[in-house]
């Protein structure tokens, strides 16, 4: 048995504190019937019911996900295809300098990368809205993901794609049989990667977004702006209960492809030795 | 009894399946094929020997699709192969690696070729059962390619590439993992097919008994190069280098200088020691380097001078490997070299007639062992 460590408890104490004590802050709020924020009146969730009822929001809510699911699926289609370019053209001339170039937007400062895109939609004279704004996503997200499948790719068995060429494939046929099957998983956490990441970009968003569109985390901060309002308490705790549900049911998920996966192997076992 | 009759390489007039003409590979400034020139016949089972890294499965890649010649021509039927893709090719590959599909299960693993032909669901199925029930994998059809043993996946991987009864199977060492007895059951099964559907067979092995027991015609190779193709019996009998003598099969290797005398050679090969006979098959001339090779199994062990013998040496027994159907005896010589026997257990053991340290008689014909100039 370990000791107790009082060390060890206070650190553990305050290190959660420090994490989770805002975001209970502002659950709790959510459901303050005051107009104040900081001053508790009862529980209410009429901020809840008035949020439903503001076109603004969820007018915004529409255009974040409209946004998010468009570009992260563009992303990561464009980005499995850079990572399986560069992995598997062999060498070619400029190849590191590609390859690091891929890379070169994950470290560049979003106000650059927003500014630059800014500077590009008026100099091509594209009217700012909701299509800039997935432009833009899937820009920045695709190097993402293009890390992300390109570091499964490393470790793909080169094999198998020359083992289904071999047994009558076309080279596309491969791909989308035994390729994109085995490396799902990675390709999944770049589309999940690239969709959270454009759900809470504000800096890029703000470049590139016009009058007609604005996201969420824009009308956050725009609003915010001009004081904190209840409604935003309940917003942000909505979106707390979406991610914290996200989370579990990703675990659930790989919890119990795991178990499945260990019944499949004692099965397996258990008729060898029969 | 095709196997005597069958042998196309004899005959001019026969066309080859496959030729390589001067084919070289290199991968940057390594050459792993060399000026490679051969013929294989349909229905041939043509095996490939050599040792690791000799270019074997480079070889059968550039069969299958997946290399393209440095340098030279492969012709399948009469026709250059460069530009046809691998998917294009009636030819399957069993990879060295398996390369099993791990999403998918050992049935699908098996049809997925069968699949890709557009052949109707009950023609699929019947082919798949066909082919788990020829390599025993029946009860593990549902499971995936990580569920199963090592032997089994072999077999896995041999079965999907038999499938599709292509025209021209390449095995990549198909049958290493199987232990002896399921081995030789599949070796058999393998020229049953072979026999049944004519399929050329190419396969690469590192189990000589395998390649004698299996193919119409074995070459070996060294170094990306092709040293001998011949039949198993003539590879045995009729080893065309030291090199090929020595890797197939064990060898004992007189290294002398040659004397002609009348039809045969005479080899001086040690001081004090009498001279070696033997036949042989090319001009030779005076003081030549020759290398005279004999098989164990050819040296007559006993424990008194036999008269009658071209050959006659006497040593000292250093050392047995007793091996159940046959011994090997080490017979050390006073010059020092050690020359093997090796002889057939026909008694039990405890009334096996020589020991450690006797001095024995080693003996052979004139015709028993073979000249090698190099
Ligand atoms: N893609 C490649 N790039 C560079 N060298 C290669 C490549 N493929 C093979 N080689 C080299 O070519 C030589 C022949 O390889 P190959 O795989 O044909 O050997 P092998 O005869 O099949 O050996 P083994 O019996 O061990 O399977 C080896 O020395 C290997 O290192
Ligand atoms: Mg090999």
């Amino acid at each position: 048995m370990r000791r107790f460590s009082w060390f060890n408890a206070t650190s553990l104490t305050f290190g959660f504190a420090f994490l989770y004590l805002p975001m209970i802050i502002l659950v709790i709020y959510s459901f303050n019937a005051s107009k104040l924020v900081t001053v508790w009146a009862g529980f209410s969730t009429k901020w809840y019911g008035e949020l439903f009822q503001n076109e603004a929001f969820l007018d915004a809510v529409w255009v974040t996900l409209k946004v998010a699911i468009i570009s992260s699926t563009l992303a990561t289609v464009l980005g499995t295809m850079a990572a399986l370019v560069l992995l598997r053209s062999g060498r070619f001339f400029g190849r590191t300098l590609f390859s690091g170039m891929i890379y070169a937007p994950l470290v560049m400062p979003e106000v650059i990368t927003g500014l630059s895109l800014l500077l590009l939609f008026i100099g091509i004279g594209l009217d700012r809205g909701v299509l800039t704004i997935v432009l833009a996503h899937t820009t920045f997200a695709m190097c993402y993901v293009s890390v992300v499948v390109s570091s499964r790719l490393t470790t793909f068995d080169q094999s198998l794609e020359e083992a289904a060429l071999d047994l009558g494939c076309s080279p596309f046929q491969a791909f989308y049989l035994v390729t994109l099957p085995i490396i799902a998983p990675a390709v999944i956490s770049g589309w999940l990667l690239a969709f959270t990441l454009s759900l809470d970009d504000l800096v890029i968003a703000s470049f590139t977004a016009g009058p007609s569109a604005t996201t969420l985390p824009m009308k956050i901060w725009s609003s915010v702006r001009l004081g904190v309002s209840p409604e935003i308490n309940a917003l942000s705790t909505l979106m707390i209960g979406v991610v914290t549900l996200g989370v579990i049911c990703a675990s659930l998920i790989s919890k119990r492809s795991a178990m499945k996966r260990d019944q499949d192997e004692r099965t397996a076992e258990r008729a060898e030795a029969a | 009894m095709t196997q005597s009759v069958f042998a196309p390489w004899n005959d001019p007039g026969a066309k080859p399946l496959i030729q390589f003409k001067n084919v070289t590979k290199r991968f940057g400034e390594f050459v792993a094929i060399d000026d490679l020139t051969i013929d294989i016949f349909e229905q041939e089972f043509y095996a490939l020997l050599g040792p690791s890294g000799c270019g074997k499965t480079t070889l059968m890649r550039m069969l299958a699709g997946f290399e393209t010649p440095t340098e030279g021509t492969i012709l399948l039927d009469g026709q250059n192969i460069a530009p046809v893709p691998p998917n294009k090719r009636a030819v399957n590959m069993m990879f060295q690696s398996y390369a099993l599909f791990p999403h998918l299960s050992i049935w699908d693993n098996i049809a997925f070729g069968l699949k890709r032909e557009g052949l109707a669901k009950d023609v699929i199925g019947d082919r798949v059962q066909e082919m788990l029930r020829l390599t025993r994998l029946e009860k593990f059809a549902r499971r995936k390619p990580h569920q199963i043993s090592g032997g089994q996946r072999q077999r896995v991987a041999l079965a999907r590439s038999l499938a599709k009864a292509p025209k021209l199977l390449l095995l990549d060492e198909p049958l290493g993992a199987l232990d002896k007895k399921l081995r030789q059951e599949t070796q058999f099964e393998l020229m049953d097919i072979q026999e049944k559907t004519g399929t050329t067979f190419v396969i690469v092995t590192h189990d000589q008994e395998e390649a004698m027991t299996v193919a119409s015609r074995v070459a070996v190779m060294d170094h990306g190069k092709i040293i001998q193709v011949a039949t198993p019996a003539d590879i045995y009998e009729q080893p065309n280098s030291v090199y090929v003598a020595d890797f197939i099969g064990d060898v004992n290797i007189i290294e002398g200088k040659a004397e002609p005398q009348g039809g045969k050679v005479s080899i001086a090969w040690a001081e004090g020691q009498p001279n070696v006979t033997g036949t042989p098959s090319s001009e030779i001339t005076k003081g030549q380097t020759v290398h005279f090779a004999i098989r164990p199994e050819k040296v007559t062990i006993s424990a008194t001078k036999p008269e009658d013998a071209t050959n006659a040496i006497q040593g000292k027994i250093l050392d047995i490997a007793y091996l159940g159907n046959v011994s090997t005896y080490h017979v050390e010589l006073p010059n020092g070299v050690v020359i093997k026997s090796q002889t057939a257990n026909n008694r039990r053991l405890s009334r096996r007639s020589f020991t450690w340290e006797d001095d024995v008689w080693l003996s052979w014909t004139d015709t028993a062992g073979i000249l090698l100039e190099r």
